[in-house]
């Protein structure tokens, strides 16, 4: 009986937690619309705000691998780019037949979100099979594989229909046509139809996958493979599919977070989703607490905009992303370190008194 | 004889893949950890060295000597602040921090000694060995890299045969519980372990940026990865194997340059790892271990 009372309990505790992070979006999307409405954004504050919300659904992308699944992807810019290379393009080739710019961004989106799906079960069938160092430095591996070839990747349409080509322009288009992917200098003449509603309706989307997927018997299982992976194997787990499934979702809603980061901007290049983004995501996720959607959603929002208000000191950022991943991890893993800090919070004390 | 010219200079490389995946493999054969850092500390061999030369006028073996010893406390700090407090922490935990680390390096160096690369000067000149009438040139720097290799894989595999600290050092890797209970000083053999190869790095640093004479703060990041390759794919904790392993990615590396695209070499090396990992995921050299449950 008393087991059954906690259960429930910690359901609560868990829908709350869910009902928070919906309300903490809408709000904060709400406040932002009015303030941009009254003109009390900045200019420069008002061209990050789509940014901020392709990093927050990124934020989310990486938690379901990181937080939920326990596995660290080190490439997930990769997939970030893939979704954006591949919804730009799409765009780009429905700009004659659909006018609607929100459903074309819809479309694109959706096209990026199932081509970065693809990507991420090519890459996870190797991938999955590894762990713990080995998972996370042949992810990190792929990302560079990933922008090493769409570096040198060419894709021009004519009347023809599609060409590619790799390493040299030999697309060799008919008049008329146009090269879209131009290697290294990426796609550009992009029309910037990314909106912050938009990014908000992707963002509240990813959100819903993702709380529904750890709530259902997937996300029970991801989380068994995380907390024990052979206790999970032994009760009949198949752990390649549900690392495979965690997986594909997260390359998913990355792709379609690349599409609308890059269709905020007019030029795209490879070489924007290197390490160092995949290195930016996995500080938002940490420092939001890994598991913890709203901690991750709130990091990308402050880290994003923090910067920016902060320019002098932008020097020092890096520097401060670097120290933060290394306290959060002293602080949250060492056994002194937590005892000390829980001894300097009151609130903590008495929680754990009851 | 192009052939034996690529051939040539591949060896060279993969012998300073080899020296630093040797200070991969012996920290994640003891700690099994992946020291992410280990590329950056190289970089900061390369600085102290380039400045200890550049500005201070030493000899340049003298200057490699410095950023040794430089190089050496750096390990045994960053193993004593971040790594250290991390020992029964979950994995991810401590990659992570790694990675944290490698970025704190990057960056303190990017603030100390900016972005602008700096021209390496080569440790013994750019003079070079015509073979066949000038048909094979081998720069001075290429058998100073080559014989340096060879010379540290042999006293290292001394030193981990034959001496009580290397009988520590082995015993460590094999069963940290064990070998406490023997009287062995675990944390002192893994602090150790780290100076080795950081000392180390300090000299792959110099070697790296003698044959490819810029020298940025970002240096060290990506023969870092490429060395931690060679050492998976030697068969990670196994001297032989990094060096075998570094020898093999660096002749691959230099070919796919060279006959593949230039663009497409650090893809090709990646794409190596990979197969390895799964083909063979033990490496060429190293042993497979069994998981117990």
């Amino acid at each position: 009986m008393m087991t059954m009372k906690r259960l429930i309990n910690l359901k609560r505790a868990e829908a709350r937690r869910i009902y928070l992070t919906y309300a903490v979006v809408i709000i904060a999307y709400v406040v932002c619309q009015i303030m941009s409405s009254t003109k009390f954004f900045s200019s420069s504050m008002r061209g990050m705000l789509v940014p901020i919300c392709a990093y927050m659904v990124m934020a989310v992308s990486l938690n379901l691998v990181v937080g939920i699944l326990g596995e660290l992807s080190l490439g997930h810019a990769g997939f970030m780019s893939v979704g954006a290379f591949a919804g730009v393009t799409s765009a780009i080739l429905m700009q004659g037949t659909i006018t609607n710019a929100p459903v074309r961004l819809a479309l694109a989106m959706i096209i990026a979100a199932i081509f970065a799906a693809i990507a991420g079960f090519l890459i996870g069938i190797p991938v999955l099979r590894l762990k713990g160092d080995y998972l996370a430095i042949v992810t990190l591996a792929f990302g560079e594989i990933i922008k090493s070839i769409l570096n040198n990747f060419y894709l021009g349409v004519d009347s023809q229909g599609l060409h590619f080509s790799m390493l040299s322009d030999t697309t060799r288009l008919l008049k008329g046509g146009r090269l879209i992917i131009r290697g290294p200098m990426g796609i550009s003449g992009i029309q910037k139809i990314a909106t912050f509603p938009a990014g908000f309706v992707l963002l509240m989307i990813a959100l819903m996958i993702v709380f529904n997927l750890v709530n259902s018997r997937s996300g029970r299982a991801f989380m068994a493979i995380r907390d024990d992976r052979i206790a999970a194997e032994s009760i009949g787990l198949d752990i390649t599919k549900y690392k495979m499934m965690a997986f594909v979702m997260s390359a998913a809603i990355a792709g379609a977070a690349g599409a609308l980061f890059a269709m905020n901007y007019s030029t795209i290049v490879a070489n924007k989703f290197d390490f160092n983004t995949s290195i930016l995501i996995l500080v938002f996720v940490v420092l939001g607490g890994q598991g913890n959607m709203l901690g991750g959603i709130i990091a990308a929002a402050v880290l994003t905009i923090l910067p920016e208000k902060l320019r002098q000191f932008s020097e020092y950022r890096m520097l401060l992303y670097a120290v933060v991943l290394i306290v959060m991890m002293l602080a949250t893993n060492n056994a002194e370190i937590r005892a000390f800090l829980s001894g300097l919070n009151p609130f903590r004390r008495k929680e754990e008194a009851e | 004889m192009i052939f034996l010219n690529y051939f040539i200079s591949g060896i060279s490389l993969g012998s300073i893949y080899a020296i630093i995946a040797l200070g991969y493999t012996m920290v994640y054969g003891i700690a099994k950890m992946l020291n992410f850092a280990h590329g950056d500390v190289i970089m900061v061999g390369g600085y102290v060295c380039f400045y200890a030369v550049s500005r201070y006028g030493l000899n340049p073996f003298l200057g490699v000597a410095v950023a040794m010893l430089l190089c050496t406390i750096l390990g045994i700090i960053v193993e004593r602040l971040a790594y250290k407090p991390l020992r029964q922490a979950p994995s991810l935990a401590v990659l992570i921090t790694a990675i944290g680390m490698s970025y704190f390096l990057q960056n303190t160096a990017l603030l100390l000694w900016s972005s602008n690369p700096k021209v390496f000067p080569s440790i013994i000149g750019r003079g070079a060995f015509k073979l066949f009438d000038g048909a094979l040139s081998v720069s001075h720097v290429t058998v100073l890299t080559i014989a340096t290799c060879l010379v540290i894989m042999v006293v290292l595999s001394l030193f981990i045969g034959k001496t009580r600290l290397g009988k520590a050092m082995r015993a460590c890797s094999e069963d940290k519980g064990a070998a406490q209970l023997m009287g062995i000083n675990v944390n002192a053999t893994i602090s150790m372990t780290f100076a080795i190869g950081s000392g180390l790095a300090a000299i792959a640093g110099a070697l790296l940026c003698s044959a490819y004479p810029t020298l940025m703060p970002t240096t060290g990041a990506l023969p870092g990865i490429k060395a931690f390759t060679a050492a998976v794919f030697g068969g990670i904790g196994s001297v032989p194997g990094a060096f075998l392993g570094g020898l093999m990615l660096g002749v691959i590396e230099i070919f796919a340059k060279a006959y593949i695209s230039s663009q497409l070499s650090d893809a090709v090396v990646f794409a190596v790892l990979i197969v390895v990992l799964l083909v063979k995921p033990a490496g060429l050299l190293g042993r497979m271990t069994q998981e117990k449950v």
